[in-house]
């Protein structure tokens, strides 16, 4: 049963690819496209449920669903699904229809290899799951074919692959180490690695350790890896962008998460978790600055995915029941409402014409439906109530305050303020502030780009008010299976 | 573990070829004229298949004498065919605008050099493998990656750094060879494959970049800031 799912799951995308690539007619192209993003998504809502505590493994070994993938696949699909209804709208926007048809052939392989990274049982093919992410989605950024997305483009994949290669080079590390307990030839899965960790030599597993969270940290953006970021997301194409950030980011950081695992398991003391906090301090710390000055509405998103993702690096850093469940819980709400936010700020950028902040007037007078929801999201993504990502940064924080961390969770506070004044301030710019030339007529957008705005908006609000009990359950059972105390 | 009981012809050899792979990365280090760093790249992918197929030999592992073979057709032909066609196609034979010299350039490698070797000499240490052809196969790893880095950050014709990443990929190869040379065939065969993907990504961007932003100097992208 679950097996079918998993093989649906990935296989929707997969023969997406295939077809998006045959039907050559852009509509038909958006159909197929839509149609596997809803399959995969149909399939990765029971996982969760499905699964107990168990881990599974499939297809010799390869492919390994725990509680974990089958939560981060969950936030994957999710967002691969909204996207794909927004990319409806918004990419026929672009009068690209041409190239339409390369688009979602590209759109339904990042999709693809954004789902299949969570479910890797070896280390080195989850490395290798992550670098495919990072060739398909550079294409994606480069699509506009301007002068600013290639130069994006090009700094995303040359960033990304020399940080990712340290990566590499940390999992040629923990081999190392694992071959002096387990002989010189053996298969490296996650179980294996977390088995054999507390008989390695702690040195080399330190060393392995730090290469391996500097090189999948440059690519979930933690700070000062983050240099590819702010560019690739806000000169993608706005369902893009979301995949990135909702996406693609949680599935870098469950390879981070699983090798801080594999090092608690070997007992070598507050190190792993220490560097996890001081990585999210850095990018919490760095984002607030970019953002209270921040003239860009899309870099805007991508300095708070760069925030949001030093808050869940925090949530793993505190470690514990709360620490743990309160990260999982912060990715799949900012997975929804990161979202959001690029969806609203794509259709912006299309009406107004500009990525400037300063040049967008009047938002809520002239789209008062999608702009109150864009505003709610605003309000959702500096983590005020009642919307998901409060009680999730609010978790967060519980987890923190014992003596050895109440110091950082003091400066998150201040921070998430600093953030929280800032995002307002450009919000009230643009709802508030009178343009230039008086009030500008109304504009209509197509029903493919406000749907999908609701529908993350709504389960946002769900979740902020009703944090389910199965939920929670699930959640803190990961954190057992982790075993992420305190450090 | 195949290191500690080598024969000393076995050890000298491997040394032998990890020593020319980290002088071939200072050759790509010292020079200005992008030729020169391809012929350089190619030589050093020899080198490691040379010491792929000295390691099968030695440590009887015959899947190496594929991963030899491998190495020798993608990353010492194939690729730098790519390369060379991306060199042409641009009409940029040197990089023109040198951030540093060339020389200053060596002596900042050679101090990463030196870095790489204490390190490696403080983990060979707790293993207890001091003596040993590891300490300077991780040595060279090591080195060899912050010299990728060290090309990565001085160099901003995009061929170079283009190089600068296979040198980054090049390093951890030569180090896998020796100090894992059981590592399952699949992934390495798999990244081999990765990196003739990453080189035709390469070779599309770069001709986005000259038509469309006007150059393939890193130095000139800068609209992107803040």
């Amino acid at each position: 049963m679950i097996g079918a799912l998993i093989l649906t799951l990935t296989g929707a995308p997969a023969l997406a690819i295939i077809g998006c690539m045959a039907v050559r007619r852009p509509r038909g192209a958006e159909a197929i496209n839509l149609i596997a993003s809803a399959v995969s998504f149909a399939c990765a809502i029971p996982l969760p449920f499905l699964i107990d505590g168990r881990q599974l493994v499939f297809w010799n070994d390869y492919i390994m669903l725990d509680r974990m993938s089958a939560w981060v696949i969950l936030c994957t699909a999710i967002v691969y699904f909204l996207a794909s209804i927004y990319a409806i709208g918004y990419m026929r926007l672009l009068n690209e229809d041409r190239r339409l048809c390369q688009f979602y052939a590209l759109f339904a392989g990042f999709g693809l290899t954004t789902l299949i990274g969570p479910l890797m049982n070896s280390v080195g093919i989850y490395w290798i799951a992550i670098e495919l992410t990072t060739l398909v989605s550079t294409f994606l950024v480069a699509f506009e074919r301007v002068a600013e997305s290639m130069e994006a483009a090009w700094k995303y994949i040359m960033v990304v692959s020399a940080g990712i290669s340290l990566a590499l080079l940390g999992t040629i590390l923990f081999y190392w180490g694992g071959s002096f307990v387990l002989g010189p030839s053996y298969t490296m899965t996650w179980a294996v690695l977390a088995d054999a960790a507390p008989r390695m030599n702690p040195i080399l597993l330190k060393l392995a350790f730090l290469l391996v969270l500097v090189g999948y940290g440059t690519k979930v953006g933690l700070a000062p890896m983050h240099s590819w970021l702010p560019d690739a997301h806000s000169e993608s194409p706005a369902p893009v962008s979301a995949m990135l950030s909702g996406a693609l980011l949680n599935t870098a950081m469950i390879g981070i998460v699983r090798f801080t695992g594999v090092t608690r398991a070997a007992n070598l003391g507050p190190l792993p978790q220490l560097s996890l906090v001081a990585f999210g301090m850095l990018s919490l710390f760095l984002g607030a600055l970019f953002i209270v000055r921040q003239p860009g509405i899309k870099r805007l998103m991508a300095y708070s995915s760069i925030e949001h993702m030093g808050v869940v690096a925090l949530g793993f850093g505190f470690g514990g029941a709360l620490g743990v469940a309160g990260a999982l819980y912060h990715m799949l709400n900012h997975s929804l409402n990161k979202s959001l936010m690029f969806f609203g700020a794509g259709v912006m950028m299309r009406a107004y014409g500009t990525k400037e902040i300063a040049m967008i007037h009047g938002v809520g007078r002239r789209f008062p439906t999608e702009g109150a929801l864009w505003l709610a999201g605003a309000i959702a993504i500096t983590g005020a109530p009642p919307f998901g990502l409060f009680l999730s940064e609010f978790t967060i924080m519980r987890a923190g305050l014992k003596p050895s961390f109440s110091w950082a969770v003091y400066i998150m506070a201040i921070l998430l303020i600093v953030i929280f004044i800032g995002f307002m301030n450009h919000f009230q710019a643009m709802y508030y502030q009178p343009g230039p030339n008086g009030e500008e007529k109304g504009g209509s957008l197509s029903a493919w780009c406000a749907v999908p705005m609701w529908l993350s908006l709504i389960p946002l609000l769900v979740l902020g008010l009703w944090w389910p009990a199965c939920a929670w359950n699930y959640l803190t059972s990961i954190a057992q299976s982790l075993n992420l105390g305190t450090p | 573990m195949l290191v500690q009981h080598l024969g000393p012809i076995a050890s000298s050899l491997f040394s032998l070829l990890a020593i020319a792979c980290l002088l071939l990365s200072f050759v790509m280090l010292g020079s200005r004229w992008l030729n020169n760093y391809l012929y350089a790249f190619a030589a050093e992918s020899w080198t490691i298949a040379a010491l792929s197929a000295a390691v099968g030999f030695y440590g009887s592992y015959p899947e190496l004498y594929l991963i030899a073979i491998l190495t020798l057709l993608f990353r010492g032909l194939l690729l730098p065919y790519l390369v060379w066609r991306i060199i042409r196609r641009l009409d940029v034979d040197r990089e023109i605008h040198l951030l540093v010299q060339p020389s200053t350039s060596l002596i900042v490698g050679a101090l990463f050099v030196m870095l790489a070797l204490s390190v490696s000499f403080q983990v060979a240490a707790e293993l207890h493998l001091q003596l040993t052809v590891a300490t300077l196969a991780l040595t060279v790893m090591l080195s060899m990656k912050l010299i990728g880095f060290l090309i990565l950050a001085l160099r901003h014709e995009a061929v170079s750094q283009i190089l600068g990443l296979l040198v980054l990929e090049n390093g951890i190869f030569l180090g896998s060879q020796i100090l894992v040379p059981g590592m399952p065939l699949l992934i390495e065969m798999v990244i081999l494959f990765d990196l003739l993907i990453i080189v035709a990504c390469f070779g599309v961007l770069v001709g986005y970049l000259a038509t469309h932003a006007g150059t393939t100097s890193s130095l000139e992208l800068k609209r992107l800031v803040g």
